[in-house]
């Protein structure tokens, strides 16, 4: 039987040198002469007689750790050595189902694929190995690289069994490996990228050059939803390096020149009258008043069980609010493309390389097999790269050229023109008995639909993020979570965490502000609203409150809420449950000129099988970070139809100054892998809003905190 | 446009451009140094970071005129083999995550351990304060710092 073959796809070339090498493929080039006698049983997997092993990640590295994390799950099954392992970049394929890096989902989707990859090339060996011996697969076992014949003591390694295991079907229901066996999967292995990010080799996207390319900054209009309605080029035309000035759409003016510099030197002389279209009254107290009054219109259900009506008690409600965010990736949008009349090639920093292809062909009028996208090291995402927004500039400008050419936004650019996280408002009810307990619990949701303004389907009415991001767990006889989707001419994205950060912040401050009301400590609260083991299914997760339990339990613990704090410092605590998994910090603050200082942040999260606890802790301490930033002082605000900020002056995120204390631990699992590249966002803003009640007995309900 | 000489790396570079092009950009573009990362053309992220004579500074806000003789390291000229101990610390205690801000990070601790070899926490927070990382490794880079300053950082 042939290999599955993926060598129309990718050509060559992992890079040589010593250990580990991250390696692109270069679609254009042919087939290298080495891969002739390749073991390929699947696309993710590439053994050589010279015994390299390449293993092809799938999914966009962007800081997360999929290029190391990723291969461990498939080298792993596979009984591979570590030392021989090569990774290589995909880019937009048809061979690896859908490729978005988003929704925490990478190691929880591609756990199943990679695990079978590995396992089915590993008894394609043994069985190759047997055959060759003449002995009975079941007698042979394989350890990093080899497999082994114990009885007759004879290896092999392999390398050397490549040609034999080409020829073998490809098991369909590989065994798979019983987790106590895992040598690799749950190790601190070191992150592959490591080195070439501390000699400044690492190539990201705006590091991309090629032969004759130019660079291109755009003009857009400041207005959201303006166009260009004059354009006076001739001083930008004079600018030393400066080629052309081409315009590209209704809405934007590309300078191109020479050099970066050329072009930002061109792009500040260019005379562009805008008009500014149907949005040059929107402004921030308008957003926030329609999405106030929105909170009567008709809305949707999100969860409902119970009856909300007949609940009798004490009623508390209280209104949450929050703004619209940017996310600031610190790599600047850009992307490289090169039309050359019915092709394109792109090397693009993208979330979405099978999104960039088609909408790049869409856009250029071209099939979209005839776009090659090429996927990049990226300076941070964090949703701002599943937009194809700079791929299809970058294109549009290369065609316009006739060049191959390098787009680059400015941070300016990136603030201004991003696509923001939805700003939201929050309902929320409650009926309490006599001991304070809740009864009845509402929660509804006014919120923009980020799917809904990009055109994708609604299912009855749900925007469908929320599906991952709208849990409730807390078990209270009667819920009624509901949503209203509301209109806003505000280009919208997807923010690390996306509505999960909205929700939790409104109901997780909200059941502190029940515990308090029924003179109740606020972890106790919550535990005994959780004693009961409960599977709740909201649409398609089945949500376990012993799972929530355990890591408020675990993260009670390991703060010491027991115990008394230091004194002048407080503390808040908030658990949520999104992507599938579950997480819950302890904030403590200290009070210094009437404003908080965050001490201390003690998150615990349970995600299941961890692939990589160095790489999951990094992801804490980075989630726990960017939720703080957002909580503290983050807030895009409009005036006239524009964005008011600019760069991380308007827009600051945490230094080094101000980082508190931070200690992350999670729940040994044999649980299938879910998300925790954003799981640990949401619980940050509440638990620090909580604290701050302590603190001060005030209640924030809109964020952020520091709304100065 | 204007011909200047830089000593770039230990190295004499002939270059030709308009004069109050920031450094940044000819490293980046004219030199082929991509090491040394654009992140907010205005002084406010530290991603651009190269040391001239040994001090940190701000590629993105220097005009290139205005290096003059000064000798500029950018991250490619760190090292020859990632020998330096803040290099070594950084792989060590496994800093980075998406790596764009790194190359400034390390540059402004190099610059810090090259004045002050035993700086204090606060000393170390000072020093670093100016440069952005969105990814949140700054725990990490502390650690590093902390271990190439103890010497535990190779040679």
């Amino acid at each position: 039987m042939t290999p599955i073959s993926r060598r129309q796809f990718l050509g060559a070339t992992a890079v040589a040198g010593a250990g580990l090498v991250i390696g692109l493929y270069f679609p254009r080039h042919g087939l290298s002469s080495h891969e002739v006698e390749a073991f390929s049983p699947n696309a993710y997997l590439h053994i050589t007689p010279d015994g390299k092993i390449t293993i092809v990640v799938a999914r966009s590295e962007m800081g997360q750790g999929v290029r190391t994390a990723l291969p461990m799950i498939l080298a792993e099954e596979l009984d591979a050595d570590w030392s021989q392992i090569v990774v290589e970049q995909a880019g937009a394929s048809t061979l690896f189902g859908d490729q978005t890096t988003g929704g925490s989902a990478s190691v929880r989707t591609t756990w199943d694929p990679m695990r079978q990859a590995g396992a089915a090339a590993r008894e394609m060996l043994i069985a190759a190995a047997a055959q060759k011996w003449g002995v009975d697969p079941s007698e042979c076992l394989t350890e990093r690289g080899i497999v082994v014949h114990a009885a007759s003591k004879r290896s092999v390694s392999y390398g050397e069994l490549v040609e034999r295991a080409s020829k073998l079907p490809v098991p369909r229901e590989p065994k798979l490996k019983d987790p106590s066996l895992y040598k690799l999967v749950g190790t601190p292995v070191k992150r592959l990228d490591t080195p070439s990010k501390a000699n400044g080799t690492a190539e990201f996207g705006i590091d991309f050059s090629s032969e004759g390319m130019k660079y291109a900054l755009l003009a857009r209009c400041p207005t959201i939803g303006g166009k260009v309605a004059s354009l006076d080029d001739s001083q930008a035309r004079i600018v030393a390096g400066v080629t052309h000035v081409e315009k590209i759409g209704d809405s934007a003016v590309a300078v191109v020149a020479g050099s970066v510099w050329g072009a930002m030197q061109g792009r500040k002389v260019l005379k562009v009258t805008w008009d500014d279209g149907p949005n040059k009254d929107l402004n921030t107290a308008t957003i926030s008043k329609s999405l106030r009054q929105a909170l009567s219109d008709k809305s949707v259900p999100l969860y409902r069980t119970g009856d909300v009506a007949a609940a009798e008690g004490r009623h508390i409600d209280a209104v949450y609010e929050t703004p619209l965010l940017a996310h600031a990736p610190m790599e600047p949008g850009n992307c490289f493309a090169h039309f050359l009349g019915t092709s394109c090639e792109l090397w693009a920093p993208t979330q979405v390389p099978q999104d960039v292809r088609d909408s790049v062909a869409a856009a250029l009028g071209l099939k979209p097999e005839n776009v090659r996208v090429n996927v990049t090291l990226m300076g941070g995402g964090f949703g701002r790269r599943l937009e194809h927004d700079y791929a299809i500039e970058a294109a549009l400008v290369s065609r316009a050229i006739n060049a191959p050419v390098q787009v680059i936004w400015t941070r300016e650019d990136d603030m201004r023109f991003s696509t923001y996280r939805p700003p939201s408002v929050h309902q929320l009810k409650a009926v309490l008995d006599s001991q304070g307990w809740p009864t009845a619990f509402m929660h509804r949701l006014v919120s923009p639909t980020i799917a809904g303004q990009k055109g994708q389907p609604l299912e009855a009415g749900v925007d469908p993020d929320l599906k991952d991001e709208a849990s409730f767990l807390y078990l209270v006889p009667s819920i009624n979570m509901d949503y209203v989707a509301t209109p806003t001419p505000v280009p919208l994205g997807w923010m690390r965490s996306v509505y999960a950060a909205q929700m939790a912040f409104a109901s997780e401050c909200f059941i502190d502000e029940l515990s308090i009301a029924a003179g109740k400590d606020p972890l106790s609260y919550r535990v005994h609203l959780l004693a009961e083991d409960k599977e709740i299914t909201f649409f398609d997760t089945k949500w376990r409150t012993d799972r929530l339990r355990g890591v408020l339990q675990l993260v009670a613990e390991k703060a010491e809420w027991s115990k008394a704090l230091l004194a002048g410092r407080h503390r808040g605590i908030a658990a949520f449950g999104c992507f599938g998994s579950y997480a819950a910090e302890v904030v403590e603050i200290t009070m210094q000129d009437d404003e908080p200082h965050v001490e201390r942040v003690v998150a615990a999260v349970d995600c299941g099988q961890v692939v990589n606890p160095k790489i999951l802790e990094q992801q804490i301490y980075g989630a726990i970070l960017f939720g703080l930033s957002a909580a503290l002082r983050g807030k895009i605000t409009i005036e006239r139809g524009q964005v008011q900020q600019a760069n991380f002056d308007t827009y600051p995120i945490v230094r080094m100054n101000e980082i508190p204390a931070v200690e992350a631990y999670f729940v040994e699992s044999h649980e299938p892998p879910t998300g925790i590249g954003e799981p640990p966002v949401p619980p940050l803003a509440p638990a620090l809003c909580n604290a701050i009640f302590a603190a001060t007995r005030k209640r924030i309900r809109a964020l952020p905190v520091l709304n100065g | 446009m204007q011909q200047l000489t830089l000593r770039v790396n230990g190295v004499e570079r002939k270059v030709k451009v308009a004069p109050d092009t920031p450094l940044l950009w000819v490293l980046r573009d004219t030199l082929q140094l991509t090491g040394t990362k654009f992140g907010c053309g205005a002084g406010l992220c530290g991603s651009c970071t190269v040391h001239l004579d040994g001090e940190a500074a701000r590629s993105c806000m220097t005009p290139v005129s205005a290096v003059g003789k000064k000798a500029i390291t950018t991250i490619e000229g760190l090292s020859k083999d990632m020998s330096h101990p803040v290099q070594v610390a950084w792989i060590e205690e496994d800093v980075s995550q998406c790596g764009y801000c790194q190359s400034g990070q390390i540059m402004q601790a190099a610059a810090l351990l090259a004045k002050n070899p035993h700086p204090s926490d606060e000393e170390i927070i000072d020093a670093m304060t100016g440069n952005l990382c969105r990814c949140g490794t700054y725990h990490r880079i502390r650690k590093a710092i902390r271990r190439a300053a103890d010497g535990r950082g190779g040679k």
